[in-house]
């Protein structure tokens, strides 16, 4: 009786040691639950070229992280790329009239969605769309009209 | 003739055996209800043996497997001053391939050995049949329990392995190379989403029912010599190497 007891404790310590760590990879390593609980609310924004912005990207204002990209669609009749933007609730007082870009952290950085706060007194709610947006600089683009430049200054 | 039989023959009995090992697998499957209904007791029992016994081999080689990932993904990452990266490197790795492969590896090691060369002694001291004479099935009270047994454990060894890891890349970058703590978790947590630790389990999970029924198997169909166990429990090591490996393989290009 005395070995079977042994025997159930080492095991129930083995499954919980087990749970916690399945426990500690799913949240601790992860960065799930920052923006995703309830307190929080989506807005879109449609742009006509994303670059290489991706789910989870940060959504930053004055540079300070408020939100993340929550998905990446394309509308296939305005033939638009339609961000979903998931905000913290803690920041409600945006003014509806703010810009959103997209911005590259650095030089070869990833990239992010910058708002900048416009004058309105109405703010962002859950499910309203920022109208001012601001597509991403693609690298190669520039670099072509630089060379398109260049060939007919001479 | 003499050629094409020797290269036929050996084809012919390694799908032979697979065969048997299919049907084998399905005969264990089709008794697990039944086992884990009416004989709990006895599958923790062998939960205690595959897992909670392999527990400190397990922490041990993931602290240095996780230290020595931290050592490497620094040195090479402060050329390019981003030693702040070593933790997704270190954790990716981890997470994603390190961690259930070792794990694996292990297993076949410290448990399946013990598994196959257990099963094949009782085959050879006639047990198994004495217990069929008892009217008692062997599938019953010595194969499932065993077989679900690792099947349970590998996970949660998997788990414990990785987190491990982390702690002793952890340790080895901020404690002893001086990267700073929040940004070797913040980045970490920032580029690791849910389905990449799920990859993980995922994996986990399918070495644990192939480690498991590679180990019951190769002791069930051992010769029933001692030499017969003797090389029965090496070809577990053997084929759940070669088994988890490819298998890992298949599984992060379905995935990717």
């Amino acid at each position: 009786m005395r070995q079977n007891r042994a025997v159930e404790f080492g095991t129930g310590l083995f499954v919980l040691l087990g749970m916690g760590a399945l426990f500690f990879l799913t949240t601790q390593t992860t960065g799930q639950n920052d923006f995703s609980s309830s307190d929080t609310y989506t807005v879109e924004a449609r742009f006509e070229n994303v670059g290489s912005l991706k789910n989870r990207s940060p959504v930053a204002m004055s540079g300070v992280t408020i939100g993340r990209v929550k998905s990446i669609e394309f509308d296939g009749v305005s033939l638009e790329a339609v961000v979903t933007l998931v905000i913290d609730s803690r920041f409600a007082q945006i003014p509806d009239d703010s810009d959103a870009s997209i911005l590259t952290a650095g030089l070869l950085g990833s990239q992010y969605i910058g708002l900048q706060a416009g004058g309105s007194e109405i703010y962002l709610e859950d499910g309203s769309e920022i109208l001012f947006t601001q597509s991403a600089i693609v690298l190669e683009n520039l670099i072509g009209k630089f060379l398109v430049k260049s060939g007919s200054d001479e | 003739m003499r050629l094409i039989r020797e290269i036929v023959r050996p084809a012919q009995e390694f799908v032979r055996t697979f065969g048997a090992m299919t049907l084998f697998f399905v005969q264990l499957l089709r008794h697990t209800p039944w086992t884990l209904a009416k004989r709990f007791n006895l599958v923790i029992g062998q939960v205690f043996n595959a897992g909670a016994l392999s527990i400190v081999i397990i922490m041990v080689s993931g602290l240095f497997v996780g230290g020595v990932l931290g050592l490497q993904a620094f040195a090479n990452l402060e050329r390019f001053n981003a030693e702040e990266a070593t933790g997704i490197l270190a954790g990716f790795a981890l997470v994603k391939e390190i961690g259930p492969v070792i794990t694996a590896l292990l297993f076949a090691g410290r448990a399946g050995t013990a598994l196959a060369s257990e099963i094949g002694l009782m085959k050879a001291t006639d047990q198994l049949s004495a217990m069929e004479m008892m009217a008692v099935n062997p599938m019953h009270r010595v194969l499932v329990p065993r077989f679900l047994g690792g099947v349970i454990s590998m996970p949660l060894l998997t788990a414990v392995f990785t987190m491990v890891g982390l702690l002793g890349a952890h340790l080895v970058a901020v404690e002893l190379m001086g990267v700073d703590v929040g940004a070797y978790w913040q980045q970490l947590q920032q580029s690791m989403d849910i389905d990449d630790v799920m990859e993980g389990i995922y994996k986990s999970i399918v070495f644990g029912v192939v480690a498991s029924l590679l180990a019951v198997w190769e002791g069930y169909s051992a010769v029933p010599t001692a030499e017969g166990v003797g090389r029965a429990t090496t070809r577990t090591v053997v084929s759940t190497a070669i088994a988890v490996l490819i298998l890992d393989f298949m599984i992060t290009a379905y995935l990717i």
